[in-house]
């Protein structure tokens, strides 16, 4: 009886540090941040439940109402990642969307809450998916620096936009109007509209050229856009980025800004 | 709190801990060779929606490659009734045991903006190469339910390999650039598997002898599911019948 009370004994010991364990999987990294599920559930019950849902499957009570559809958890499918397409998001990318929120979509931006406080959420959004205590972190890719924009690299990233068949959706003159975009389903099987680059820099991942880059390269998870890591070098990739943003209509593009300083013909 | 509450709580670390121990020993094992073969038909009863023509003139190199027409391969079937692309696969009877993973990968071809094969069965764990032999680029972008999803560029000539970790019956796969393409890969975690040819046929070779439960999937029609006991020796006949 006694030798049957230690191995229990022993059996709860090792089964309280496993649960430590994950307990430790379930706090975020963001630089100097370091956030707390238990915060953060707070705050998602407060701030993101009715579209997220209690269980984080995306089905909260506003989300019949709500296109595109919020983001399913449980899946840990993320269209803004740093990281290869498949793998998990960085603690960053997460807290990224979190304090930028999406264009064209109900997901506000939530810089209003402190720096701390997205951390928290972070935190708490990642244990609705078993896969952030299952699967190492992923690294980061590697962006570099980004070329001079100039007029044969915008004929180049033409080019590649032809031969790569971005235009089967986002359609020659960048208008989301390609021979495809009306067939596009996410893979909840909802429709999804091709991004219209007239609207850049009004783009889901972020504004700045190196956030084109990102999505250009990891592609968006759980959408139709790819990754074209192996499809392109780097320097093809920044001669997409350049091409794309002949499209933009706005004055505060990157190429409009570039034309304006002088540093596009 | 009751005097057994502690009794109850280390009875069942015990038995959590026994069923993780078991998980974890688990050893590999290798098919006998010279063992039982299951083979059969399948067949669908009715009228199967014919092949229909798709439209690819959305991309121009597509149309060009398929000069009289291509048709849709969901549900194939000859003038007998004989079902083509069903995954047969042992889905229960083998315990836990596990199989050692193939070194080959299974192959995927995209030709004439279509997949070869429409229906590919591969081990969990494999490598899966996807190969591009047209001249127009493709993006794979498989949407599993119990494996991680990911969705890659492939311009012509360029290697893709991936692997999908866990058993899934079965990956639908498409290509968003061409909406027509689509293709299922089925996931399994024994090597006792087929996919029916033109005439319906499969065999799934070397089966110890032992109950087990056969099951049939298709794409458009579902799972059937049988038991069946295998002896030494003779050959087991088996038939599907989907309606």
């Amino acid at each position: 009886m006694i030798k049957g009370r230690s191995v229990a004994l022993a059996l709860l010991v090792t089964w309280l540090i496993s649960s430590s364990l994950f307990s430790f999987a379930q706090e975020s990294k963001i630089a100097d941040l370091s956030g707390n599920a238990k915060a953060g559930k707070a705050l998602y019950r407060r701030y993101c439940i009715t579209c997220h849902g209690v269980h984080g499957d995306g089905a909260g009570e506003n989300a019949p109402h709500v296109d595109p559809k919020p983001r399913d958890f449980t899946k840990a499918t993320f269209k803004c990642r740093s990281t290869p397409s498949g793998d998990l998001p960085t603690d960053s990318d997460l807290y990224d969307t979190i304090s930028r929120g999406i264009y064209n979509s109900a997901m506000p931006s939530w810089r209003p809450l402190t720096r701390q406080q997205r951390a928290d959420l972070v935190a708490y959004i990642k244990t609705f998916s078993p896969r952030f205590h299952e699967e190492p972190p992923v690294a980061s890719i590697v962006i570099p620096p980004e070329p001079p924009t100039s007029a044969e690299s915008v004929k180049r990233g033409e080019a590649l936009f032809q031969s790569l068949n971005c235009w089967s959706c986002h359609g020659k003159e960048g208008r989301a109007n390609g021979p495809s975009a009306l067939t596009l389903t996410d893979s909840k099987g909802y429709p999804i509209l091709p991004f219209d680059f007239t609207k850049a820099p009004h783009f889901k991942c972020g504004e700045t050229p190196r956030d084109v880059f990102k999505d250009l390269s990891t592609g968006l998870d759980g959408t139709p856009m790819p990754s074209f890591a192996d499809s392109m070098k780097p320097d093809q990739i920044w001669d997409v980025v350049h091409y794309i943003q002949t499209f933009a209509e706005s004055d505060r593009s990157f190429f409009h800004r570039a034309k304006s300083e002088g540093k596009l013909q | 709190m009751s005097k057994y509450s502690f009794h109850i709580a280390a009875f069942v670390l015990l038995v959590v801990s026994v069923i993780m121990l078991c998980a974890a020993g688990r050893s590999a094992f290798i098919p006998a060779a010279g063992g039982t073969s299951v083979t059969g038909v399948v067949k669908f009863k009715g009228t199967a929606a014919r092949p229909t023509r798709i439209d690819m003139s959305a991309d121009p190199y597509c149309a060009k490659a398929h000069p009289s027409g291509a048709t849709t391969e969901d549900v194939l079937t000859d003038a007998n009734g004989d079902l083509e692309n069903v995954v047969v696969f042992i889905s229960d009877g083998l315990g836990t045991t596990t199989f050692p993973i193939p070194d080959e990968p299974a192959v995927m071809e995209q030709k004439g903006c279509q997949y070869k094969p429409h229906v590919l069965a591969m081990r969990a764990g494999q490598k899966l190469k996807v190969v591009n032999s047209d001249s127009t680029t493709h993006n794979i972008h498989p949407m599993p339910n119990n494996n991680r999803e990911w969705n890659v560029s492939q311009p012509p000539g360029t290697p893709l390999e991936q692997v999908f970790a866990r058993e899934e019956i079965a990956i639908s796969v498409k290509c968003n650039i061409h909406p027509w393409m689509r293709s299922y890969i089925a996931v399994l975690k024994n090597p006792y598997f087929a996919i029916t040819d033109k005439s319906g046929g499969f065999e799934i070779k070397d089966l110890s002898p032992g109950t087990y439960t056969l099951q049939a999937w298709h794409e458009k029609l579902g799972s059937k599911m049988q038991k069946i006991t295998v002896g030494e020796g003779a050959p087991q006949s088996v038939e599907f019948v989907f309606q």
